[in-house]
């Protein structure tokens, strides 16, 4: 191996030598110097470094030292000029018995019951479908490659898809619950009223568990043949082997997936933004949607701040939660 | 990838029937929207607005060709295209060096780095969506380096969000990759940036090409910080997308048509790479 990469290097002298002589009074050849030296990882970092610090941190940063403005329109040219409004903003937010409190708590309700229904569903058809192929029969590829096929179409054209066959005249779910199953006995309205809530989830599953899929899909092929020979030459029953070798074995994919999982549902602003605009139905007003029309489209963005710290502080501690529980218990078991 | 079964019976009727119906419902499922997007796509107008019918009676190729002229599409694809191949390919470069850092040195504060840029993944968009907007357009007014509005910010914006991950897998790909190989090459004299273009991303090729992918993909797909970043002219598919309704019309079926043109350099790519994405998840979830 050693052998055939020292012949693909180039002759001695060519490619080194031009990097070391004359650029060794730049800048630059300096710097290529002291990386040749076997110098610190970091440059290799920086890049990486600076862009999540530009785009991320920096801004995160930004937005909460916003949360404490009274920050309107009317100073969005010269934001600095903005009044301080020390913690008006969160206690604005966190009055419940007002409109605007009361509206959030609403909308984190309808986000938290959104997040578990979906993650839970998407979880559970990824897993089931991830075991059921996980022996070799024939069509087990076109099968993968059918399933997977939702996560690979863009976000946004998905969700258009889904809201034309969601479509009250001409949708294909109206035409398929009333008029060949005969489950309703009017068509319904699916993106308005309650049913707007069930056309998220729907489509939140139909998005996500393909990615669960692929994500148990990969966690199968870490659990060793021989336990399920093993076990059974011992007698133990195909249902048998899912519930004790198969998914204790998926722990540890599971732990992750989930929290995945969560976050982007919990996160998630294309598919309310792309299925309702900024008008969302109050049954489905989740919070990502909720806090960007108090920003973009109220203009009060101190208050949309306030709103987004409060949703990543509930984040952080949900998270923290989670990979403590699941570790004790991995641990423990 | 290994042919693997569970045990030396054959699985008995029960499961057999179950994995019948279970997997014909999720690939119904899964593919009812993609059917109703083609047979739309393929029906006149008329046939749109009124009650939905499963077979396209009588089939015309128009909505594709309309598609270019309701709405300036040419614009807005050649828009994302350029935003999102740019995108990933400066993500994955980033990535590279990221990962090879991370997975061939120790150093001090290497567990907050990747915890860091992981956590960058729980972050809620709306939170620096603004902040980030408004920063941009202070920069903008104060070095004249137009970063909002411009292709370029969302560029920047676009590769930070498929950082992560890439950093993610390819460390895992490296990883793979034995460090001897690479160690040799130092010996010989390669300096680390060499020995990494020599031998860690030759080997760790397809990985780097299924990342560049996702990247692409996490660019292609991207909503809000294309609602709010872009004018005009630079307004991607994401977008571009909702011209087709006007206030008079939907043209449902052109809008079944450029679903599925713009879906097309995605899913393909994903479909060819997909082999690659599950041998990088499993690297990383067996570790």
């Amino acid at each position: 191996m050693t052998v055939g990469i020292r012949r693909d290097a180039p002759p001695a002298g060519s490619d080194a030598g031009r990097g070391r002589t004359p650029a060794s009074q730049t800048r630059a050849g300096r710097l290529l110097r002291r990386i040749r030296k076997g110098g610190p990882p970091y440059l290799f970092l920086l890049p990486a470094l600076l862009l999540e610090l530009l785009v991320h941190f920096i801004p995160m940063a930004f937005g909460i030292l916003i949360s404490f403005k009274q920050l309107t329109l009317f100073f969005i040219r010269n934001w600095t000029g903005a009044p301080w409004a020390g913690w008006a903003n969160y206690r604005v937010a966190l009055n419940f018995h007002e409109a605007v409190g009361s509206a959030l708590l609403h909308s984190f309700l309808v986000t938290c019951s959104f997040t578990v229904l979906a993650v839970g569903l998407s979880w559970l058809f990824g897993t089931t479908a991830a075991i059921l192929t996980q022996d070799t029969f024939r069509g087990r590829g076109t099968l993968r490659t059918i399933f997977l096929t939702p996560f690979a179409l863009p976000v946004y054209a998905s969700v258009i898809i889904w809201s034309f066959m969601f479509q009250y005249n001409n949708g294909l779910v109206n035409e398929l619950l009333h008029n060949v199953l005969g489950i309703t006995s009017r068509p319904s309205f699916w993106l308005i009223g309650h049913n707007s809530f069930f056309a998220l989830v729907i489509i939140s599953i139909w998005r996500n568990w393909p990615f669960a899929f692929l994500c148990v899909m990969a966690g199968l092929q870490g659990i060793p043949r021989d336990l399920y020979e093993a076990s059974a030459i011992d007698g133990a029953s195909i249902w048998q082997q899912i519930r004790k070798i198969t998914m204790p074995s998926l722990r540890s994919v599971n732990q992750v997936l989930i929290l995945v999982l969560f976050l982007w549902t919990f996160n998630d602003f294309t598919t309310p933004f792309v299925l309702f605009g900024t008008s969302a139905p109050s049954p489905a007003d989740v919070i990502s949607i909720h806090i960007y029309n108090a920003s973009f489209i109220n203009w009060n963005f101190g208050e949309g701040s306030a709103m987004s710290v409060l949703m990543l502080i509930f984040l952080l501690l949900v998270t923290a939660a989670y990979l403590i529980g699941t570790s004790r218990r991995r641990n423990n078991a | 990838m290994p042919r693997r079964s569970r045990g030396v019976m054959a699985p008995p009727a029960s499961f057999l029937w179950t994995r019948r119906i279970v997997l014909t419902l999720l690939a119904l499922f899964a593919l009812i929207p993609v059917y109703v997007m083609i047979s739309s796509s393929l029906k006149p107008l008329q046939d749109v607005t009124s009650t939905f019918r499963w077979i396209p009676a009588p089939l015309t190729l128009a909505p594709y060709h309309d598609i270019w002229y309701t709405v300036p599409l040419a614009r807005y694809f050649l828009n994302s295209l350029i935003v999102s191949t740019s995108a990933a390919v400066a993500s994955v470069v980033v990535a590279i060096f990221a990962a090879y850092a991370v997975s061939r040195y120790g150093f001090r504060g290497k567990r907050v780095f990747t915890s860091a840029v992981l956590a960058t993944q729980m972050f809620p968009g709306i939170l620096f969506a603004l902040p980030l907007f408004l920063i941009f357009v202070n920069i903008g007014n104060a070095t004249g380096i137009p970063l909002y509005g411009s292709r370029g910010g969302l560029i920047i914006t676009y590769l930070t969000f498929s950082l992560p991950f890439a950093i993610w897998m390819l460390t895992s790909y490296f990883e793979s990759v034995p460090k001897a190989l690479d160690e040799a090459a130092l010996v010989d004299g390669c300096g680390p940036v060499r020995a990494l273009f020599r031998v860690v991303i030759p080997a760790a090729l397809p990985g780097i090409i299924a990342v560049t992918i996702y990247a692409f993909m996490t660019a292609w797909g991207e909503v809000l910080f294309a609602s709010v970043m872009t004018t005009n002219a630079t307004r991607t598919l994401a977008v571009g997308l909702a011209d087709y309704s006007t206030e008079n019309n939907v043209y449902w079926n052109q809008i079944m048509a450029a679903s599925l043109v713009v879906s097309v350099p995605v899913v393909t790519g994903f479909l060819l790479m997909q082999r690659y994405l599950v041998s990088g998840l499993t690297s990383g979830a067996v570790k």
